[in-house]
């Protein structure tokens, strides 16, 4: 299973040399990475190409990795139904530049995309209707970055006396309390004081 | 509103018509739910489908940030909350392969079992609500007479009729208790007998082949670039199942068919529902008659707590115990996206790990949000009464589309 995975990896990469830029295999799951610009035909190969056959967009989403230069990353996760494959392809974008939509390919993807901007905040280059999906309407900020407080902002309430529905600044009774349970001798790897003994 | 105007019509040059558009929902009580659809018609005819979805967005997998792998396991019953261990059984075995660890046996077994009641269970609600959707009353209390039990089965296992709280990595919670095993046998054979006579209600009945034949019908190529999965693409003709294509836990022993539509129209969907349920049944009395004795969670006590009675007794199981309710355990820094066939097609969890005791990012993939995707596709053409029975026909529900 391994080498056949392995192979499938490698003869994509091989066919598609421009958009590749790494492969791994773990877990049996490929992972391709992927340039941005050449993602549509990357995606159109994975499709219409025989030794693939990706005929379905199983899932596309999202990930915030506000440490990087290109915060976000974009899954999509593919399956071929026929030799029963699934691959991973990744791309990495920022807050400003837009991904190559795929939702030509698949129109599974429209909605996806529209997930993905509404909760992130990518854009999707060329996505017929990219409006916000999930959240409400007007609602500002993108709540799945990582910086977007899981209380959010806003709340929402029917105020009485002008008969309608009116948003507020968020007043909570209680804090949200953010519990650190992290062991220190686990989650820490450097101690207080203990750059003074690596300096050494 | 829009008003468009058309060029030599019927009623001479220069007549208007108006399309007019229509909200659909969200208090609908055929939308299954908040699905609140702008459609737009011309006279009776729908021209365009626009479902807006989101009225039940609860930020699930936000909140999961925020939550050790163990608390993130009931916002999966909150999911699609009619087959709710479907769900949990996804979250399940992703984390166990980030852990790298394979429950026992019998646990296996359970979880097999309970996915199957749990998908007779959603089908059960879906074929009776649909019916009721498009005109048929006496199926769903009939249904729900069975669902009751089906309930009951899990509240002996779990403890709570819907939020089960009972799939977890590393096995199930609690053991089955004493002579669940029979009662539920006992009730597959009365359960047979129940759809044959659900059967005998619809298959040929003249109003409902008249409001589900050829109506939504999804082609097998455009189901799949749809994304869809489950019962829906196999009505389509696509004889595609997870639990035999890449099978989990033992459905790999288990013997049973799967079964396909021709014409993708909703009374395939209907058909291949039904059909299904008679195929769990095969699979729930394997389960049972094979299920093996044994523990019915890993023994590693950093990932499934001690007993009740060792921790009495072990200082080593206390200090388990707490460190587990309190920090969690830790999961291996990594990827996965992993997939079970749930009731209503392929649910999955693409999980991020990054070393720490919560997840990094947990993506849900529910089934019904490609299929509403595609209602525009469906409901163009089709008058609004059809719209209903397409809903119906989907099994839609906003639990998980809106996460």
């Amino acid at each position: 299973m391994t080498t056949t995975l392995a192979s499938l990896a490698e003869e994509i990469a091989t066919s598609c040399p421009q958009a590749v830029l790494s492969w791994q295999e773990r877990r049996g799951e490929i992972r391709i990475d992927a340039r941005r610009e050449h993602l549509r035909e990357l995606m159109r190969m994975l499709r219409d190409d025989p030794r693939f056959a990706f005929a379905q967009l199983m899932d596309l989403c999202g990930v915030d990795w506000p440490d990087r230069l290109q915060r976000f990353d974009v899954v999509y996760n593919l399956l071929a139904p026929v030799p029963n494959r699934r691959v991973r392809v990744v791309v990495a974008t920022d807050e400003t530049t837009p991904v190559p939509s795929v939702a030509e390919i698949w129109p599974a993807a429209g909605w996806y995309e529209r997930e993905a901007w509404d909760l992130f905040g990518i854009v999707f280059e060329g996505n017929p209707d990219l409006r916000r999906l999930l959240t409400d309407y007007g609602f500002e900020g993108h709540p799945l970055r990582k910086d977007f407080p899981l209380t959010g902002h806003v709340e929402l309430r029917y105020d009485e006396e002008t008969k309608r529905l009116v948003y507020e600044p968020v007043k909570l009774a209680q804090d949200f309390r953010n519990f650190d349970f992290l062991s220190p001798w686990e989650g820490m790897t450097t101690l207080p004081g203990d750059e003074k003994v690596h300096r050494g | 509103m829009a008003e468009v105007v058309i060029g030599a019509g019927e009623t001479g040059p220069g007549a208007a018509i108006r399309t007019h558009t229509i909200n659909f929902g969200p208090q609908h009580p055929a939308a299954h739910g908040v699905l609140r659809m702008v459609l737009e018609m011309d006279g009776e005819v729908v021209e365009r489908a626009d479902p807006h979805i989101g009225l039940l967005h609860r930020g699930t997998e936000k909140l999961i940030e925020y939550k050790t792998y163990m608390q993130a396991v009931p916002y999966f019953d909150r999911l699609d909350y009619v087959s709710p261990m479907c769900q949990e059984h996804a979250f399940a075995l992703a984390v166990e392969k980030l852990l790298g660890i394979t429950p026992p046996p019998r646990a296996q077994y359970i979880r097999v079992l309970f996915a199957e009641i749990s998908r007779i269970l959603n089908h059960l609600l879906n074929i009776t609500t649909f019916g009721l959707d498009i005109g048929a009353i006496t199926p769903v209390f009939w249904g729900f007479e069975e669902r009751e039990r089906l309930m009951e089965f899990h509240e002996a296992a779990s403890g709570a009729r819907l939020h089960a709280n009972y799939f977890r990595p590393g096995g199930v919670a609690k053991d089955l208790p004493p002579g669940l095993t029979d009662r539920i046998m006992s009730w597959t054979e009365s359960f047979v007998c129940f759809v044959d006579d659900l059967e005998t209600l619809l298959n040929e009945n003249r109003i409902w082949k008249q409001r589900s034949v050829d109506i939504g019908v999804m082609p097998l190529e455009e189901a799949l670039a749809w994304g869809w999965s489950g019962p829906c693409l196999r009505a389509s003709g696509a004889a595609w199942d997870l639990r035999k294509a890449q099978p989990y836990d033992v459905y790999a022993e288990m013997d049973f068919d799967i079964p396909v539509g021709r014409n993708g129209d909703c009374y395939d969907r209907y058909l291949v529902r039904v059909a299904e349920m008679r195929e769990s049944v095969k699979i729930i009395r394997q389960c049972i008659e094979r299920m093996p004795d044994g523990p019915v969670k890993t023994q590693d006590h950093k990932i499934t707590p001690p007993s009740r009675a060792e921790m009495k007794t072990s200082m080593e199981a206390l200090i388990h115990h707490f460190k587990l309710y309190t920090e969690g355990y830790h999961v291996p820094a990594g990827e996965t996206y992993t997939v079970v066939e749930a009731p209503k097609g392929e649910f999955g969890v693409y999980l991020i790990a990054d070393g720490t005791n919560r997840p990094y990012r947990c993506k849900i993939r529910a089934p019904g949000f490609a299929h509403l995707q595609a209602m525009d596709r469906l409901a163009k053409g089709h008058m609004l009464a059809d719209t209903v029975a397409i809903i119906g026909s989907l099994d839609i529900v906003f639990g998980e589309i809106d996460r």
